[in-house]
């Protein structure tokens, strides 16, 4: 299961990392995404993967770790809100620049439509 | 009431913000601006009395929720953080009198955001917890982008965006790393994580290593040292300037979490990670020091210049960080204070500046003359001489006690000659700007365009800001016995890990 799960992390990161170095805004906001997905599972592993373990104190001898739930909990509740801005952020950013590099190549992309008009 | 003290710089910002946004003040602006600055006085007079307070009382750890330490969320204020509590209740109320002289009506939601800020930096101060840590660095950073955007045209988008997606990939380093360091040591209590690193053996040791530096990328990020400065400059130039002036205590809190986990967590007692990071930092600061004084050199316009000192003045606190003693930390206090306030009061004079100059802004080239030359003449020379750290004024106490703490130590043969050529270089390069935005005049089109004087508020802040300057000299003999008291109660590491884990109330 730790092979499984760490390369699942693993897996994520990398495509994450890829699609942050494009130039354009769309893959930047989902590699933003799936590196945000990989971070909730390593928090989420932090508290040692195991099975068969009660959730709620005093139903159980064994319990999980309650901890990294309730951190995972705010990550993804941050997380969530963070990538809401970033699409509003790259929507306005598309209108404002008229393109959707990162780095806003605003004369390029004008010079650009003048040749197509 | 006495006890709830030390959670109030953070309930009260966010009150007020709330307060803001509710009718009355949601809809008249007058309003709006007055119980936005009458709640900014109450979050200073609080934070000015909670600073008394712990000064005489000591560390005061309020566990919210009476669930104590380790369990529960703490806050600490000991004499450091009340100290950035107090910077940064000032300097956000420093903001809000400046914006109410008209730049707040440019954007919507300028005075909640700016409250939201303050509750931000003012929660990752007085925090006792490293996860409580990343989440009012979330608070303060949703309130910056924000603000970086108030009053925006494209190339703010432009910086708004690369700033968002540097600090969103900057959080996910900071869980990754906290996600380490919980699975190592099974806390994120600062003062529990500090006490339990000694006992790490084995491969453990090598994760909380792998951890703790994952959070100095983090920390240097925020901080903006060395590779990861190259945001600041253009995001202080395109924000606002009165925006800019509230974010100059922003990167103080990267040096703030620096100076806070690699002192306490990872600093002299921390068993075989000791001084994890000492020769990371101590060589990256030096060269932010040299990289920062080189754009100050390039700088085309006074924002931009600015930027760049703020980036000087980082890589000066963080090499006093890597020193880890308890007088190099005294020092780096009273320069953080110094320069964070000169920093602000410099971008809103760059503001003023700019507005009367009309066209050419404040790029430094010949242009119109400012309407009101002595005034802002008087107020650009007193900052240079502060920031540089000339005879009278804050910055050469400053400077003098830098220098002195670093003599001793081998350092000095690497630190002086790059500090003081350094201090020559800001010297050139400021007055040089001076020369032309004062004197440097094109009179051929005398434009007949009337720029209006600043406003008083807008000079009273500013002279305000600069005044502080010389109270930092004045009354340097209390005021640096408190910055040592303040040094050394953070260095006392088992002190500070009893408070918290066995004096919570």
């Amino acid at each position: 299961m730790e092979l499984l799960y760490a390369s699942c992390v693993g897996v994520l990161v990398s495509c994450g990392i890829f699609l942050l170095l494009r130039a354009r805004t769309f893959p930047v906001v989902l590699g933003l995404t799936m590196i945000s997905y990989a971070v909730n599972l390593f928090l989420f592993s932090s508290g040692r993967l195991t099975i068969n373990k009660a959730v709620v104190l005093g139903t159980g001898a064994d319990y999980a770790d309650p901890l990294p739930q309730a951190l995972v909990l705010t990550a993804i509740v941050i997380g969530f809100a963070m990538t809401a801005f970033v699409v509003i952020l790259a929507i306005r950013g598309r209108a404002d620049l008229g393109s959707d590099h990162v780095d806003g190549h605003l004369v390029k992309s004008a010079a650009n439509s003048k040749e197509q008009k | 009431m006495i006890q709830h003290l030390a959670s109030l710089p953070i309930l009260l910002p966010m009150l007020s913000a709330v307060i803001l946004l509710l009718p009355p003040c949601g809809k008249s602006l007058k309003a709006r601006r007055i119980a936005s600055s009458v709640l900014a006085v109450l979050t200073f007079f609080i934070s000015l009395l909670l600073l008394l307070h712990v000064q005489q009382t000591g560390i005061i750890v309020y566990a919210i929720g009476d669930w104590s330490a380790p369990f529960g969320i703490v806050i600490v204020a000991d004499m450091l953080s009340t100290l950035l509590v107090l910077l940064t209740s000032f300097l956000g109320l420093g903001t809000i009198l400046y914006s109410s002289a008209g730049d707040d009506e440019k954007g919507s939601f300028f005075h909640p955001l700016v409250h939201f800020l303050v509750l931000g930096v003012n929660g990752a101060f007085l925090t006792g917890d490293l996860f409580n840590l990343f989440v009012f660095f979330e608070v303060l950073l949703i309130a910056s982008y924000a603000l970086l955007m108030h009053a925006g045209d494209k190339q703010n988008t432009r910086a708004a965006l690369q700033y968002v997606i540097l600090n969103l990939v900057g959080s996910s380093v900071f869980l990754i790393g906290l996600g380490i360091l919980y699975g190592v040591l099974g806390t994120l209590n600062i003062a529990d994580m500090a006490q339990k690193v000694p006992q790490l053996t084995g491969d453990d040791v090598f994760l909380a290593k792998a951890g703790g530096l994952l959070l100095l990328i983090v920390f240097a990020l925020k901080g903006a040292l060395l590779p990861l400065h190259l945001w600041l400059p253009n995001t202080y130039a395109s924000a606002k300037p009165v925006v800019a002036a509230l974010f100059a205590i922003m990167t103080k809190v990267g040096v703030y979490a620096i100076l806070r986990v690699f002192t306490v967590i990872f600093g002299e007692q921390a068993g075989p990670l000791e001084y994890l990071a000492q020769t990371w930092l101590w060589w990256l600061a030096i060269a932010t020091i040299i990289v920062g004084a080189i754009g100050v050199m390039a700088a085309q316009d006074l924002r931009k210049l600015t930027a760049n000192l703020v980036i000087v003045s980082v890589g000066t606190l963080v090499a006093l960080v890597a020193l880890q003693n308890v007088n190099a930390t005294a020092a780096l206090l009273y320069y953080l204070v110094h320069s964070t306030l000169v920093c602000a009061a410099l971008f809103l004079l760059a503001d003023l500046i700019a507005t009367q100059r009309g066209k050419v802004a404040d790029r430094l080239v010949a242009g119109r003359a400012v309407k009101q030359p002595f005034l802002l003449g008087v107020c650009f020379i007193i900052s240079v001489l502060t920031v540089v750290g000339m005879p009278p004024l804050s910055g050469f106490v400053g400077k003098i006690w830098i220098l002195k703490t670093t003599l001793n130590s081998d350092q000095a043969l690497v630190f002086w000659p790059v500090y003081l050529l350094t201090s020559f270089v800001l010297l050139v390069a400021l007055s040089r700007a001076g020369t032309s935005l004062f004197w440097e005049r094109k009179n051929k089109n005398s434009e007949s365009a009337e720029s209006a004087n600043a406003h008083p508020l807008q000079v009273s802040v500013i002279i305000a800001l600069l005044l502080c300057s010389p109270i930092l000299v004045i009354f340097g003999g209390p005021i640096s016995d408190y910055m040592i008291k303040a040094s050394t109660q953070l260095h006392d590491i088992s002190g500070g890990i009893n408070a918290v884990l066995k004096g919570g109330m």
